[in-house]
Order: C-alpha cells, then structure tokens, then sequence
C-alpha cells in the first residue's frame, strides 16, 4: 500500500518535471568552431538562454565546416535535423539551390513577426547571401576577409620599415628578396588558403571577373573566368617566387603549414583570415606583428576595389515546429544586437555584420587600443563593390575549390604554366557547375 | 576414414543459431550495398529532395574522367608497394628475432606496439615527423643528405610518405603470423640440410620460404585488402589525396566525392566499382594462388 503511494507520487513529480521542461522548447544548433571559438559560440547560446524562458538553444560542436554541413545534410536525409546549421560561404550555392530544405530568414522573420531590418547589416557581408532580389537567405554569424600580416623584427633586421608592410606586389617581391638575401628570414611571404586569398580574393581585390552571371550571383547557368590575364600573371609570379623561395607554399585548403612558419619566423609575411588575428597574438610571442592590407598590382585599372568575405553563416532547416521557429527568429535577433555582435567581433577578429556594432567597437575604442584589428572592415568596405566583387556564388563549389588547389600544385610542380592551369581549372570547374546545375536544375 | 553422422531433430534450431550472423550481415553489408547499387543508376541534389534515373550514365562519366583513371594508377602503386614492404621489413624482422634464443620474447613484444596505435593517430604522427616546414625528417634530409623533402608539392615524396606510413602500421601484424610460421618449421629439417652442407642463403630459399607459404599466401589477401580499404585515416591524416591526386587512392576519392563532395550518384557507383574488384580479387586469390602453395 505504502509502496503504490510512493509510487504514484514519484509519478506525478515525474509529470510535474517534464511538463516544466516541455515548457521551454529545445533548439539545436549544429555549429564548426572547435576550440576557443567554440567557447566563444557556446558563451552565446548560454548567453541567450539566460535572457529569457521561453527558448533553450543547444550548440554542438560537429567537426570541420565540410563535416558540419554534410552531417547536416545527412541528417536531413534521415529526418533528423537540427533547426539550425552553420554552413561556410562556398557551401551557400548548395544551401540555397536546396529550396525545400531551408527556410530563408527573411521569410523566417516575417512569419515569426519579429522585427527584423535587414539595411542594418554590412552591404559587404549581407551580399553573399542575398537572393537576386535582395532577399536574405541566411543569417551573416563569422565572416572574415583575408589581410596581410608581417613580422616586424624581421622586417627591421632585414634593414626595412617596420611601420611600413607592403602595398603592392612588387614591393612584396621587393621586402621578400631583400628579407632573404639578408638572411633575416628563410622565406620572405606564405599564404593560407590559396584559392580564397590567391585567385577569388584576389580577382575581386583587382575588379576582375570570377565568372559570368555576377561571379553567378545571376543563376546556375554560369561559368568560370577566372583564368584572365591579372590572375595568370599572378600565379605565374607565385611559380617563380616560389622556385626563387621568395614564397613558401603552405598546403591545399586552409595552408596549414603556414601558421607554424610564420610563428617559427620562418616566413616574414603571412597571408591569412582576419579572424586569425587571435591566434596570430597567442602565437607569435617572440616578435611583433605588423597588419596591412593585401598586396595589389598597381598597373591593374580599378586596384584595389575591395576585398571578398569567407567564414560562415547560419541556415535554417526545414521541419522544426511554428515553435521552434519562432525560438530561432528569436535567437537571431539577439545574435544581431550590437552588443553581441561587438563582443564576437572583439574577441575573434571576425567582421562585425551590423554597422551598430562597428560603431559600437569604435566608441568603445577598441581599435585605437587594437591597431590593425579595422584593416579587414576597411579593406572590405574601401569601395563600392561591383559585380566583380560583390562575392561568388557557384554549385559545388566545394569540389572547385579542391581542382583550384591541385592545379595550383601542378603549376608549382612545374608540369603546367600558369595560363595551363588556371585553363585546367576553369576547363574542370565548369563541368562541376554543369553537373551540378543538372542535379538541381 | 570414418565419418560419424549426427542427426538433429530440432529443424528450427540452426536457423535460430544462423539468425544473429545473418541479421548483422543483411543490416551491415546487403542492405547498405543495395543502397549503393540503387544510388549508382541516379542522380540526385546533396539534400535527396529530387533524383532522376540515369541509367549508367554515372559509370560512363568515371571511365571517361581522366581522374578516375589516375586514382585507378596509384592505387595500383600504392597497394603493391605497401605490400612489398610491409611483407619484406616484417620477414627479415621476424628472421632475426627466430634467431634469438633469450631476447625473443622481449623484441616480440616492442615490435608490435605499433599495432595498437590508432590509424589516425598514426597518421598524425607521420605528418609530424614528415612535415616539410617544422618536422624533423625534413630538416635531416636537407642537411645530411641535401634532399630538400617536400610532400605537398612533390608527388614522389608524398607517394613515399602514405607508402612508408600505411606499411608501418602493418607490419607489427605481419611479423606475427612471420614468427608463428618460423616457430612451426620443425628444425630437425634445416639441421639436416646444414648438415647436408647448405649454406644459410639456401636454407632459407630451400625451406624455409616455401614451408611459409601458407603464412605468406594468407598475408598476401589481408595485406592487399588492407591497403585498398583500410589505409583511409592514413591518406586523410597526410596527405589528403595531394599533391594534385598524386595519393589520391580509390576509396579515398569514394569519400572524397561522397562525403566532401556531395556527389553520391558518382561516390556510389565508385563503390560498386571496388565491390567488384574485391569479388575479382577473392576469386583470383583462393582460385589460382592457393593452388601453388605449399601447405
């Protein structure tokens, strides 16, 4: 008798316990920031679940940006899910020719009817992820924009101008060779992210076309151009540069080599992310460091337009409850106040998406504390951007960005010229968007 | 010979006994192979909203693409040199340590501690000693022998790194079963033919070699299997495939285009291609190979 009792209580508290937690409802966030970004992320979900009851937005860290979105994809597959991903920049063409998967932001705000102003954000970042007709598919969360950083003890040993980083290319080729012959460094310059910072960035850094229809912007019928005669002659000079050890190849993807160059003093110059920056301070503790923007050629007509973003954004996917829906328009209003938006910035080096939080950064004066943390906002924003550099938006281009490295490792090789293998890339990227536009055409 | 027949009454027993093995390998391999079969005549968007049939069109555009061939190329070089390796280092080890009368044991033990280190583990570290910028292989390279070692830019080097790692890992496992054969030839044979006058060279190509044919025959088929299927982590940790597909082996380029790539009519038909080829594989083995070895 007595044990029924005690039983049926425990069953009502039971009910009592899940009702209160059915109270709040649950939104997953499948997100690739490992490490001290990943604390950072979580800090942000912790953050706004302590603003208000009614949401609880779980964050799980799901490996590599590749990783994330193709174990979101495969979730989706077998419906399982999350209401929210972070999916990087080159995987938006995929995202968005996925019409019934995702909920685009703009919509998801209107129907949550929470107020939303989407001329709020950077025109610069926003653009990538627009529709044709302006629309905001999904939401800017870590975009950055490849700078130029140096070392400012090789620089002075080599007999140069620390507080002067190079401009131009020929200035690059010029410090790196006068860098080496003195043997103040091994290498005088290296790069992350070849295809990002070597070809896109800088087709767009000298107003020249990635591909047609907008750099594809325009549709899935696009192709790619960017084998003219300002990108072969770049890849070119990097051929050479990298025979006369002037420059040090540092690896497909991401150039993981590069890092540890720059850090060991291997190499006086690093081409990488803004949001590096981080890393860069924690790393380089025996010599400072010295920011700029990234080198141009200064005979090209329209040098240096502006500079395109990478990183990240946050998409929704299809199939969460009205509930969660609303929970996430929530979150992403919070996402976008400016204090939050400040705080991240800061704290990563990655692009504040909103102009309040610029301001906001500038009155707390960050950057007078901070020098060269607003050469990426700057180096974005130096000039209008044109359809050459607004961004890129091309199906599969996961894939492209494989072929861009393996031709740009056969022109190092020296089984290719530059005009061969940016021809190659072109030549096996464009069949890739084909067959891309053919699965989702 | 005589041979005793037991009957079981019981008809539902062996079935009921067989179940569990059958259920595994219907959820585990015949189920995910039919899928695969089914994906490889479609095309279909990452998010499987829409797919069409395509008929063999998949198939055409991989023996048309000269990728395709090039990953065929290397995996060819890959395996047989793994194996050769693997299979040569491990005989000469598990020679040396036979010929050990107390310490054995001891160089047994610390010659198999590589079996147990994970692949990706492996593979990691394989990356750091080789590492062109801050490994130490490099650096060694270049000032004793003035090699200067680059694995991202140059395909030999890169070849040779997934070679050397992918073999390490395996021959711990080789020495093994290399020592477990030694042990089971009985010594009375080599003693007689010393005594004879064969000198060691010819003991060894004489007796010993062909009395561990059974041994080599059956490492043979794992080793190969283990190069085409299970050096994944290894390549993933290195090199990626790179430089320009120079490692690029097939069932890496599986991932590669499957999971990075997102182009599952293409990845699954890749898929059905290697299937085959270990059916043929198998077939070929136990058909024509097992028949010249001695057991």
């Amino acid at each position: 008798m007595k044990l029924r009792k005690i039983a049926a209580a425990s069953a009502v508290s039971m009910l009592a316990l899940s009702a209160s937690a059915q109270a709040q409802t649950q939104i997953d966030w499948w997100h690739a920031m490992g490490g001290e970004l990943g604390e950072k992320t979580e800090a942000i979900a912790t953050a706004f679940n302590a603003s208000q009851s009614e949401y609880v937005v779980v964050p799980s860290y799901r490996g590599s940006y590749a990783e994330t979105m193709t174990g979101a994809i495969a979730a989706f597959r077998a419906g399982e899910q999350p209401d929210i991903v972070q999916v990087f920049e080159v995987g938006t063409g995929t995202m968005m020719a996925a019409q019934g998967a995702i909920v685009p932001v703009y919509q998801l705000m209107a129907d949550a009817g929470v107020e939303f102003d989407p001329s709020a954000f950077l025109p610069a970042v926003v653009g990538y992820y627009t529709d044709p007709e302006g629309n905001m598919l999904s939401m800017p969360f870590n975009s950055s924009t490849p700078i130029l950083y140096y070392n400012r003890d090789v620089f002075a040993a080599a007999g140069l101008d620390p507080d002067t980083p190079p401009t131009t290319w020929a200035e690059v080729e010029a410090f790196s060779r006068q860098i080496v012959e003195s043997g103040a460094a091994e290498c005088g310059f290296t790069s992350r992210w070849v295809s990002w910072a070597q070809l896109e960035n800088f087709s767009a850094w000298h107003n020249q076309q990635i591909g047609t229809l907008q750099n594809g912007f325009g549709g899935l019928e696009t192709e790619l151009t960017f084998n003219g005669p300002v990108q072969v002659r770049h890849w070119d000079n990097l051929a050479r540069w990298e025979d006369e050890g002037l420059y040090r190849y540092a690896g497909p993807g991401g150039g993981n080599d590069a890092g540890p160059s720059f850090y060991s003093q291997t190499c006086a110059i690093m081409m990488e992310s803004s949001a590096g920056r981080a890393g860069v301070m924690a790393n380089a503790t025996d010599f400072e460091v010295g920011f700029g923007m990234l080198p141009y050629y200064d005979d090209v007509e329209g040098a240096p337009q502006n500079s395109i973003i990478g990183g990240a954004t946050l998409w929704v996917l299809s199939g969460g409850s009205e509930e969660e829906q609303r929970g996430v328009a929530e979150f992403f209003r919070f996402l976008s106040s400016p204090e939050v938006q400040a705080q991240w910035h800061q704290e990563t080096g990655y692009l504040p998406i909103t102009q309040a939080a610029y301001e906001l950064s500038q009155s707390q004066g960050y950057y007078e504390a901070n020098p060269g943390a607003d050469i990426s906002i700057r180096q974005m924003t130096l000039n209008e951007p044109t359809e050459n550099s607004r961004g890129l938006r091309f199906g599969n281009y996961v894939q492209i960005r494989t072929v861009i490295d393996e031709e740009f490792e056969r022109l190092l090789s020296g089984a290719v010229d530059a005009q061969g293998a940016l021809d190659a890339v072109v030549e096996r990227g464009n069949a890739l968007i084909r067959e891309f536009e053919d699965a989702n055409g | 010979m005589q041979t005793k027949r037991t009957i079981f009454g019981n008809k539902g027993l062996p079935y009921l006994l067989l179940a569990p093995q059958l259920i595994i390998t219907g959820i585990f391999f015949l189920w995910p192979a039919a899928q695969a079969v089914r994906q490889s005549f479609l095309r279909e968007d990452a998010f499987g909203l829409n797919f069409t049939f395509v008929g063999l069109r998949n198939y055409e555009r991989l023996l048309d693409s000269p990728e395709y061939l090039n990953a065929i190329k290397v995996t060819v070089i890959f395996s047989i040199s793994t194996v050769i390796l693997a299979l040569g280092v491990s005989l000469v080890l598990a020679l040396a340590v036979d010929r050990m009368i107390r310490s054995g044991r001891a160089y047994t033990t610390l010659l198999v501690w590589p079996y147990a280190v994970a692949p990706a583990v492996a593979g990691i570290l394989w990356w750091f000693i080789f590492n062109p910028t801050i490994g130490i292989m490099p650096y060694v390279l270049e000032h004793v022998f003035g090699y200067d070692w680059n694995h991202l830019l140059t395909p030999s080097d890169a070849m040779i790194l997934v070679v050397v790692a992918a073999a390490w890992k395996q021959i711990s496992y080789n020495f093994l079963f290399f020592v477990a054969g030694l042990q089971s030839i009985p010594t009375s044979l080599r003693e007689a033919a010393a005594i004879d006058g064969a000198g060691p060279f010819k003991r060894f190509w004489t007796i010993t070699l062909p009395l561990l044919s059974p041994t080599t025959f059956f490492l043979l088929v794992v080793n190969i299997v283990y190069t085409l299927f299970e050096t994944f982590a290894v390549i993933d940790a290195t090199t990626e495939g790179g430089p320009a597909q120079a490692t690029n082996i097939l069932v890496y380029k599986v991932f590669r285009d499957g999971f990075v790539g997102l182009n599952f009519g293409s990845s699954a038909a890749q898929s059905v291609i290697l299937m085959g080829l270990v059916i043929v594989l198998t077939v070929i083995q136990f058909r024509f190979v097992e028949r010249r070895v001695t057991y």
